[in-house]
């Protein structure tokens, strides 16, 4: 037995070493997956002069006599300025960080692997990821399901998000879930019935993916017609394990989104957060037409391993760093 | 008034919901890469002990509710309301019918039990597992029937009536789990 005081940390790893060794050959795979395509392996830093604007992401602040320094929610800009850069295809395995981000399926830091391939739109991205799933783990069955946004909210709730108002989108909730907080808005009620409502019951069987998000939810894709992102999830099991964008190329539209950010974070009274000038800069010389996703390392290693939980493949979860 | 934050939510956490004093039994952090998170958490409410999911927006803050739990021991009944003394302050508390549902069939005087206060008075009350009481009528026993199938109702000396083995005789003393209201075995 190991000895505790109160409020001390076990210095023992959460994961078992079956788990570590484990991890250890899904990371040693994703590299030679990507070396064998030609994708560049990159590190971008993890502390950087910006931070993330999205109003639901917190990036730790830190300060050094050389200013503030923000530890990175996602390698995202830093990535997208290589590509402008000429870097071609990308990937990079590495940690991420976001406050306030604790519980079964969260740790504040987390391994992410991000990577971005000029000429795909998102849809030949989706076949990539199944591709390195395949490649890693064979005993998966082929031919995800990809189903459109609209779809899952027609199937689950009979509503036509395309149309339907505010109003009777809460209502239609209501009947699933309860009561809900009533100032969320229309985005917010979005993300409470893919969240708790529609996306665990996603993938049960075969991984699938879910694409063409509303406009408002577009984050960093582009939207057509003014009305769908070209965005994708990927779940299974009914855990949200990658987000993949047809990415944004427009340096105005990209500062206009930022500005929107920066607004909705002080209407929150949440802390203002520089953004990555040097990215509007990056997308002003001209990002080439690409798709970029992002997988959570750690997430798809536990539920490879039949785990319930993030802490069995993290060797320190936050409660033991 | 003290409140609670959802990054403080545990099962055990003692919340007010309008107006009422509920328990945490389940939390889950529930958030969208790019979203809003949630706190997912079923709760019971302590009065009338259902359980409801609720979903609160994270960072949103609750009020505490003030309730504590204590071990005391049952003095009398007088007839309205029920007695109880914490053993070691000799603080009395008094307990009303409501309070009182889950225990009034099971609790004599001087048991302990455990006692759910909601701003200082007693809430709810909840009786020991398993109790001792004397069988104070009941049909005539069956001689050598040990077998305990068929059995009969006995009314015990708080007046709760349970089913009991054929053999049981009056002023025999019968050991009851209070959770299933079933006899256990003759104390």
């Amino acid at each position: 037995m190991s000895r505790r005081g109160p409020g001390s940390r076990p210095w023992r790893p959460a994961a078992g070493m079956a788990a570590l060794k484990f991890r250890a050959e899904l990371l040693a795979g994703i590299r030679v997956f990507f070396a064998t395509r030609g994708v560049l392996e990159v590190t971008t830093p993890v502390l950087a002069a910006s931070g993330a604007t999205d109003p639901q992401i917190e990036s730790f602040l830190l300060e050094d006599a050389q200013g503030p320094g923000w530890l990175q929610s996602s390698p995202e800009f830093h990535m997208k300025r290589l590509l402008a850069a000429g870097s071609g295809a990308i990937y990079q395995l590495g940690p991420a960080f976001r406050q306030e981000e604790q519980g079964r399926w969260h740790n504040r830091e987390f391994t992410l692997l991000e990577w971005y391939r000029p000429d795909f739109d998102h849809h030949r991205l989706m076949d990539e990821v199944q591709a390195l799933w395949t490649a890693l783990v064979p005993e998966v069955a082929p031919n995800w399901p990809r189903y459109r946004y609209a779809q899952l909210f027609a199937d689950a709730l009979q509503l036509d998000i395309s149309h339907c108002d505010t109003a009777a989108l809460r209502a239609a909730l209501h009947n699933s879930l309860g009561e809900l907080p009533s100032d969320l808005d229309r985005s917010g009620l979005l993300d409470a019935a893919m969240g708790l409502l529609i996306g665990p019951q996603l993938g049960q069987d075969t991984p699938c993916f879910v694409y063409d998000y509303p406009a408002e939810q577009a984050a960093l894709a582009q939207v057509r017609d003014g009305q769908w992102a070209s965005r994708f999830e990927l779940y299974w099991q009914g855990i949200e394990l990658a987000n993949g964008f047809h990415e944004l190329r427009d340096a105005s539209e990209q500062r206009r989104r930022f500005g929107a950010d920066l607004q909705a974070r002080k209407a929150q009274g949440k802390a203002a957060v520089k953004a990555d000038e040097a990215l509007l800069a990056a997308l002003e010389h001209g990002l080439p037409d690409c798709a970029g996703v992002a997988l959570g390392v750690d997430r798809w290693c536990a539920l490879l391993l039949g785990a319930d939980e993030l802490a069995a493949v993290l060797a320190f979860p936050a409660d033991r760093a | 008034m003290s409140t609670y934050s959802t990054n403080q939510f545990k099962g055990g956490l003692k919340i007010l919901l309008d107006g009422d004093p509920y328990t945490i039994v389940e939390n889950e952090f529930v958030k969208p890469g790019k979203g809003q998170a949630f706190n997912r958490v079923k709760v019971r409410n302590l009065k009338n002990g259902r359980v409801v999911e609720r979903t609160f927006k994270s960072n949103e803050t609750v009020e505490a509710a003030d309730v504590q739990e204590l071990e005391l021991q049952y003095l009398y009944n007088d007839g309205e309301f029920w007695h109880f003394m914490e053993p070691k302050t000799y603080e009395q508390y008094t307990a009303d019918a409501t309070a009182m549902e889950a225990a009034v069939d099971w609790i004599k005087e001087e048991d302990t039990c455990t006692v759910i206060l909601y701003n200082a008075a007693p809430l709810s009350v909840e009786p020991p597992n398993f109790v001792e009481l004397l069988v104070t009528e009941t049909d005539p026993g069956v001689r050598g029937d040990t077998s305990g199938g068929g059995g009969k109702p006995a009314t015990l000396e708080t007046g709760a009536v349970v089913r009991v083995p054929l053999f049981i005789n009056i002023g025999d003393k019968l050991k009851v789990d209070t959770r299933s209201r079933e006899y256990v075995s003759r104390a």
